[in-house]
């Protein structure tokens, strides 16, 4: 058996694809989910093979909940967002429904699964690995324990990369996070956010003053007193962006 | 009269009426397409450096001894058998110069001045009418970026409702239609009273139940005093839409959007709320599409920028829309 959790605030859409799955009895709904910190516990929970995925839903978009999860599924995507949009992550997903879609269009995206299922769990980690999603940049979604905590980029003090993870720091604390330094240096508002070294990306409204460091180096003192190296080559960006 | 002028003169000093006419029938045709080259020249070039001063001066001046020199040869050649004429023809060089000078001058300059009033006014023109095609184009592409979204899902939910519920499935066919013809009929430009934007709305709020379920709740308050008062056609389902989005997405639970119209003075003054919980959500709110087109919207018809305003408070946030009548009585 194969097990299905369907996510999708309407209750309208999840009742339409259920009712196309009749054609496949192999498949089994294990749980239906209005949003996103739902899905993460019945994903949890159900461990499923396959789920059907809205992008815009209540709280965290359907992007951000598919980060949070250590062990994604194979997903399709069911959604209303244009087809523009969705050639983004078109590569990695199973399949991609366009609501509204019909019977004929939801087999071929079922079978494209049945067909080829574990390949699909590797292209959904491709997915959230290299692909630039189209979400909102102006916030960063973390998971805390099971807590789910939303911080908006704002409140972000710097970046520090570990190994396969970026620490992001608040002024709680750091959360870590399962993307490169390079995905948040394209993600984060360029405005606001400056890659000043291999390991940093800082806030640039948080940095108090910028010290000389060794011979040629130079290091960022923050407002919460926290000390970032930087490297010339960020130097240089650093007095670009600050209009030094 | 320049010819008459200049036959008077000569007859004057005493030469004969046959010798006034030729000599003055000459010097002017001469100066007069001299005129006319400035003219045609004038039109296809204006001189637009620094040295434009300079350069015209030159230019007629050269012009002028040219002239000059034609006539003079034409003169001397037509009229020969006078001595007194000869000389006085000699005599007069100078003060013919200046004033064929002083007329070119004066032709080119005129020229120069009236070419470039109607080279400016054309380019006005055309500011114009660019800034108005722009302004429409704007518009329209404003609307139709809010518009997809909410089809494609109703038209999802309809596709689910036919199996379960063909009635309603019927029915929201048919909300959905009206709302569409609603939105497709009115211009941009165009002023409704609010009592028509309220009922337009209402379509739009029955098909987002039917998507949303109960977790939609609707209060609509309308003063009496407003219900006739005008305002833009389609402003406010945007602001609701965005409404309904915010408190949708930004709470799990039941989503209140409440609707209040009152009078403000001379404004008409909508206020829309939806529940949204500020640890979470983004607090530079309203920078989103939706509230920045709608505030763009505003400024486009009213040319002012602080008709849309925000309040954030600890549960509910607040979007208010205020209408100047005065400004829109006197829209068409």
């Amino acid at each position: 058996m194969t097990k299905v959790v369907i996510i999708d605030d309407e209750f309208l859409a999840r009742s339409l694809v259920k009712e196309y799955m009749k054609s496949f009895p192999q498949l089994e709904v294990v749980a239906e989910c209005g949003d996103g910190f739902e899905g993460m516990k019945a994903i949890q929970e159900h461990n499923p093979d396959l789920i059907f995925l809205d992008i815009q839903m209540p709280k965290i978009s359907g992007f951000e909940m598919l980060e949070l999860i250590d062990e994604p599924p194979a997903v399709i995507f069911a959604t209303a967002f244009d087809e523009y949009a969705i050639k983004a992550f078109d590569a990695h997903a199973v399949d991609y429904l366009l609501k509204p879609f019909d019977q004929e269009r939801f087999d071929k995206a079922v079978k494209k699964f049945l067909a080829q299922q574990h390949a699909n769990i590797d292209a959904t980690k491709e997915l959230l690995n290299d692909t630039q999603l189209p979400t909102t940049n102006n916030r960063i979604v973390v998971k805390n324990g099971s807590k789910i905590k939303i911080i908006p980029v704002q409140e972000v003090h710097y970046l520090e990369a570990a190994d396969d993870f970026v620490k992001v720091f608040t002024k709680e604390g750091y959360y870590l996070k399962n993307k490169t330094m390079s995905f948040f240096e394209s993600f984060l508002p360029a405005e606001m956010f400056v890659r000043c070294h291999r390991s940093y990306i800082v806030n640039i409204q948080e940095i108090t003053r910028i010290d000389p460091y060794e011979k040629d180096g130079h290091v960022a003192v923050l407002k919460s007193g926290a000390k970032i190296n930087i490297s010339r080559n960020g130097y240089g960006k650093l007095r670009e962006v600050l209009g030094l | 009269m320049l010819f008459n002028t200049q036959i008077y003169l000569l007859s004057n000093l005493n030469f004969s009426s046959q010798i006034s006419i030729l000599d003055s029938l000459i010097s002017n045709t001469l100066l007069l397409l001299a005129g006319l080259l400035v003219l045609n020249m004038i039109k296809y070039y204006i001189p637009t450096t620094t040295y434009q001063y300079v350069s015209v001066i030159a230019a007629c001046l050269v012009l002028a001894g040219l002239w000059l020199f034609i006539t003079n040869s034409f003169l001397k050649i037509l009229i020969n058998n006078s001595q007194a004429y000869s000389s006085f023809l000699e005599n007069s060089l100078i003060i013919r110069f200046s004033f064929a000078f002083l007329v070119i001058t004066i032709v080119t300059i005129a020229a120069i001045l009236w070419y470039n009033w109607i080279d400016r006014r054309k380019t006005e023109q055309r500011k114009t009418d660019t800034e108005k095609l722009s302004r429409d184009a704007e518009l329209y592409k404003l609307r139709q970026q809010l518009q997809p979204h909410f089809l494609f899902n109703s038209l999802n939910s309809i596709n689910a409702l036919i199996a379960i519920n063909p009635k309603q499935a019927r029915k929201m066919v048919q909300q959905l239609s009206d709302f569409l013809r609603g939105t497709l009929k009115k211009e941009e430009s165009q002023m409704v009273t609010l009592d028509e934007e309220v009922s337009h709305l209402n379509l739009y709020l029955e098909i987002e139940k039917v998507r949303f379920g109960n977790r939609l709740v609707t209060e609509i308050n309308i003063a009496e005093e407003c219900k006739q008062k005008l305002i833009p056609a389609l402003l406010l389902q945007p602001v609701v839409e965005n409404a309904i989005k915010f408190g949708l997405y930004d709470t799990t639970g039941d989503t209140l959007i409440k609707i209040e119209c009152v009078m403000e003075g001379n404004n008409l003054c909508v206020e829309v709320s939806n529940p949204h919980d500020p640890t979470t959500s983004i607090p530079v709110r309203g920078t989103g599409f939706g509230l920045s087109s709608i505030n763009r919207r505003l400024y486009l018809l009213f040319a002012r920028n602080d008709l849309l305003t925000t309040e954030s408070g600890e549960e509910v946030f607040k979007t208010i829309v205020r209408i100047p009548q005065e400004a829109v009585s006197s829209k068409p």
